[in-house]
């Protein structure tokens, strides 16, 4: 007799090195049941996926521990292609298709029906003809079980996004025997009713006894579409109940609630009245930053304040620093302590008095093969021309002072080094970001943009690098704009907090809302709060 | 809109149509009659269109342009080496020499395809230093490995008093390949034309009965044109051009066959790996395909085919350069596949057909049209082959323009 669970997964640990990334979760799911992951972003789904699907990342880092039953009995997966032919199938966020192949190709890539010819004959199957009518009929099919009438030989090339996303659901469905599909985020690139569309197709295929895992971070569809629901958070298994009990605010609560956990690093948190000096005024900021996609973003900040901007990754958040500088395409209207800017353009944003710590320390941030007292005075040199002098008809450095400076930034932000000539390739990420500040603060900024400042740094640098932001604007007076993936940084140190998501400013908060209101802005709902509204 | 259209047309063939009119001019200028360029153009073309041809299966899987085509080509000489030792004659000797060339052709393809597997992206430069680095290797087997190691005991392919391979392999001598496969059937070109045009029309019908979409109308005008084509060949004035044309049945008979197993090879599970692997090789692996395989079948299939070619193109010259023959055989071929209308990530039969037959023109008129014009024929020279660097630089640059222009329009979306 069949198993009541389809899938289980008992008290699977994974560490990577030292770092143990899931500990303990499980996952039960039955046949015909939509089972919704939660979690925000490094809980560890995708790393359950990878378990399940046997990906080679998993087995090169020492394999995990914990058991996985398949239909009730125990299973190793080995690899992706042995989760298939064990019934589990992925749809995946970004599209597996190929433009240039028609639907049935598509569908039917590396599963192709064959019959054989006079070459087969000789050479082995691989040279078998194509049967392009078999094909066709299975596409058709499994194109009807997901009420996609298209017709089975149009190119992929073109087709609108949400067909897309069918085509590889078709795709999954067509592959026999399968027991269980996961759905990582489907619906994020869809619109509303395309949304709402695969929703009543995930119903249809559960409803014929194919369980479906759902990855999203919308947690009204969640609410809609599923009967069960497990959360992870930071690697440790939250809850799992079912969806009747549950809310979508009491939801939020669980992905992002961390009682009892500390912050090192404290910053009183101030109110900002309406009326209070603005130092930037961003009105519909768009930006084309691969992977971070900004549609529509406006926000302001005050003189003086520390601004965070969070959200899931590749919502949005970090393409609102680039665009500003002008590091990546942008349009809309950015003003800047009253001064309409020019966008686009790095050397502008550089020398109205913006500075920016990027998030890709050792891509943009940094010249590794240059010393550190190079790089910390390369920018003023090259915008300001600070750090030159005049020297026979030609212009420089004044490697003096440049020394000087280098040596009082380095004690001032405890870089640890030998010596200022020592190459910024060779220092740790925690050393390497606080030379990226210090180039920041060599420009004199006005105000400073922070991206990620905290990402890849050990504990003690972190602290440091927190502590370094909340004393420049205290003391200093300058005001800072800080986008991290960690909540729990930006609601220590930053004043208010705005939420992107799906590329557009959900909702600006105060620090001290609730877990609930942040957890639904990160999903895209915003969130009904008593408080006045900030922007 | 139609003008649009046009434009966007022009634009995308802007390298074949710039190709024509040089053709066209050069031709005013020759002072050659058409029957004379005509013959020259089949004797080129019946040595060429084969290697061609060789390179649009790397290209289908996402490789770029072969530019290891030499080292195909060296599998060939090499074989061709052999069978002039041994002493086999004609058509046997030459189907002995096709045999050999297929282990030498795999096994270099097969490392080729290893090295270019670490070079991702980079295939084509890749390559092309491949071929230069291999000719090195080359060397040394011709000058010191045979007739030191290896005793080569036939005296006329061998340095006269000293040791290593001779500075030209003859194969027209007795024992010799020479014209193994142009002699074996010959006919004037309007007896040609009527033979081809029956099996392209047997062909067509075949393939009409088994696609899953019958066009009775465009299977209707194929035949149609072919038929035309059979009579007017038939006719006074197109006899009198063609009248020094003796067409070598066999080889364009290989040639026609290629395009056919192009054609065939695609609409097989391979070739559906090919065409997967080259528009995405993620997506190929994520279907579980093993795409490093994949990409060193498709080098082994343009190594023994290049050989195969290079074969055809040495028993139609009756002797061959023994430490340069293969040279440029990458370089040229690649130019003529560009040149007509192919981009390093598409290409057809017809682009290398139409290729081959306008970068051979050009080979045949622009001398002459030079010693007119500037009364040295160096000078046609030097534009001939100035125009072919010239071409594969332009059709490269284009692909990367219209590259950007596609992303952009895709991020505008």
């Amino acid at each position: 007799m069949a198993a009541e669970y389809i899938l289980e997964m008992k008290n699977i640990t994974k560490k990577y090195g030292e770092n143990t990334v899931l500990s303990n979760v499980s996952l039960k799911i039955r046949p015909g049941e939509i089972h919704a992951l939660l979690g925000e972003n490094g809980a560890g789904k995708s790393t359950l996926m990878n378990v399940l699907f046997g990906m080679p990342v998993i087995h090169a880092t020492g394999g995990f521990s914990g058991e996985v039953l398949i239909d009730g009995e125990k299973t190793v997966i080995t690899s992706p292609h042995d989760a298939m032919l064990k019934g589990i199938g992925m749809v995946h966020q970004e599209f597996m298709l190929l433009p240039g192949f028609t639907i049935t190709e598509n569908i039917k890539l590396n599963r192709e029906i064959t019959k054989p010819n006079i070459m087969s004959r000789i050479f082995g199957a691989k040279m078998e003809s194509l049967n392009m009518k078999q094909m066709s009929t299975d596409a058709r099919q499994a194109l009807d079980s997901v009420g996609m009438s298209i017709d089975e030989y149009t190119m992929v090339h073109g087709l609108p996004v949400g067909y897309m996303q069918f085509v590889e659901i078709a795709r999954e469905i067509d592959k026999k025997g399968v027991k269980l599909l996961v759905f990582d985020e489907p619906t994020a690139v869809l619109t509303e009713s395309e949304a709402a569309q695969l929703l009543k197709v995930m119903k249809e295929i559960a409803a014929k006894g194919i369980a479906i895992i759902f990855i999203t971070h919308r947690l009204d569809e969640v609410i809609n579409a599923t009967d069960g629901i497990t959360i992870l958070r930071d690697g440790q298994f939250v809850t799992a109940c079912e969806t009747k009990d549950t809310t979508a605010v009491r939801l939020a609560e669980m992905m992002i609630g961390r009682e009892g956990e500390f912050s090192f690093v404290t910053a009183e948190p101030r109110e900002f009245k309406d009326n209070a000096p603005v130092a930037l005024k961003v009105s519909h900021l768009a930006v084309d930053m691969p992977g971070e996609v900004v549609k529509d973003a406006s926000f302001e900040v005050h003189e003086g304040e520390i601004f965070g901007i969070g959200g899931l990754a590749g919502q949005g958040k970090i393409g609102v620093p680039n665009g500003i500088m002008g590091v990546y395409e942008s349009t809309g209207e950015v003003e800047f302590f009253g001064q309409k800017m020019k966008l686009n353009d790095a050397r502008a944003a550089l020398s109205s008095g913006m500075a920016m710590v990027s998030e890709d320390r050792r891509g943009v941030g940094l010249l590794l093969d240059e010393s550190i007292e190079n790089n910390i005075v390369f920018n003023a040199m090259q915008i300001h021309g600070d750090y030159t002098k005049k020297f026979l008809g030609f212009t420089q450095k004044d490697t003096k002072a440049i020394r000087k400076h280098a040596e009082d930034m380095i004690k001032e932000l405890d870089i640890r080094c030998f010596s200022p000539l020592q190459h910024t390739g060779t220092l740790s990420g925690g050393n390497q970001q606080k030379v990226c500040i210090a180039r920041a603060l060599t420009m004199n900024p006005k105000m400073l943009f922070v991206s990620e400042p905290t990402r890849g740094i050990d504990i003690g640098a972190k602290k440091l690098v927190l502590e370094t932001l909340v004393k420049l604007n205290r003391e200093l007076g300058m005001t800072i704009v800080m986008v991290s993936s960690e909540l729990m940084e930006l609601r220590s140190i930053c004043d208010n907090v705005a939420i992107v998501s799906e590329g557009k400013v959900v909702d600006v908060l105060p620090v001290n809302s609730s877990d609930a209101d942040f957890g639904l802005a990160m999903s895209g709902i915003r969130p009904e709060r008593g408080g006045v509204l900030h922007a | 809109m139609d003008k649009n259209k046009l434009r966007e047309a022009a634009r995308n063939n802007i390298v074949t149509i710039m190709f024509i009119i040089l053709c066209a001019v050069c031709m005013i200028f020759s002072g050659y009659t058409p029957s004379y360029v005509l013959y020259e153009l089949f004797g080129r073309l019946s040595r060429n269109m084969f290697i061609v041809l060789s390179l649009i299966i790397p290209i289908i899987a996402g490789m770029g342009i072969n530019f290891a085509l030499p080292i195909g080509a060296m599998a060939a000489q090499i074989s061709c080496l052999l069978v002039l030792e041994w002493g086999v004659p004609g058509i046997a000797g030459f189907a002995l020499a096709v045999l050999l060339t297929i282990p030498f052709g795999t096994l270099f393809g097969w490392l080729i395809g290893k090295l270019l597997n670490k070079m991702k992206g980079q295939e084509m430069i890749g390559s092309m230093i491949i071929a230069f680095f291999a000719t090195g290797l080359y060397q040394l087997l011709f000058l010191f490995i045979f007739d030191n190691i290896i005793p080569i005991n036939n005296p006329d392919l061998t340095i006269k008093g000293s040791k290593g391979i001779a500075n030209t392999m003859d194969l027209s001598k007795a024992g010799g390949i020479a014209s193994a496969l142009d002699g074996l059937w010959r006919l004037p070109f309007h007896q040609a034309v009527l033979v081809f045009a029956a099996v392209i029309a047997v062909i067509l019908l075949v393939g009409y009965v088994k696609s899953h979409k019958k066009n009775p109308k465009k299977l209707g005008i194929q035949i149609g044109v072919l038929a035309v084509a059979a009579v007017v060949a038939q006719t006074g004035p197109v006899k009198e051009l063609f009248s020094m044309v003796n067409v070598p049945m066999v080889t364009f008979g290989c040639v026609a066959v290629l395009c056919l197993f192009n054609v065939v090879i695609m609409r097989t599970k391979l070739g559906q790996q090919f065409r997967a692997v080259g528009q995405n090789r993620t997506v190929a692996n994520a279907a579980g395909i093993n795409v490093n395989h994949v990409r060193i079948v498709a080098i082994v299939f343009s190594t023994v085919l290049a050989g195969w070619g290079q074969l055809i193109f040495v028993q139609n010259m009756g002797a061959f350069q023994t430490y340069g023959a293969h040279e440029q055989v990458g370089l040229y071929a690649g130019a003529a596949i560009l040149v007509g209308g192919a981009s390093v990530i598409r290409a057809t039969n017809t682009q290398a057909l139409i290729g081959c037959i306008l970068f051979h023109l050009m080979f045949i008129l622009a001398p002459a049209a030079g010693k007119n014009l500037f009364g040295d024929a160096a000078i046609g020279e030097y534009f001939r082959v100035f125009i072919c660097y010239g071409v594969i630089a332009v059709a490269l640059v284009m692909h990367a323009w219209s590259e950007n222009a596609r992303k952009k329009k895709a991020s505008v979306q």
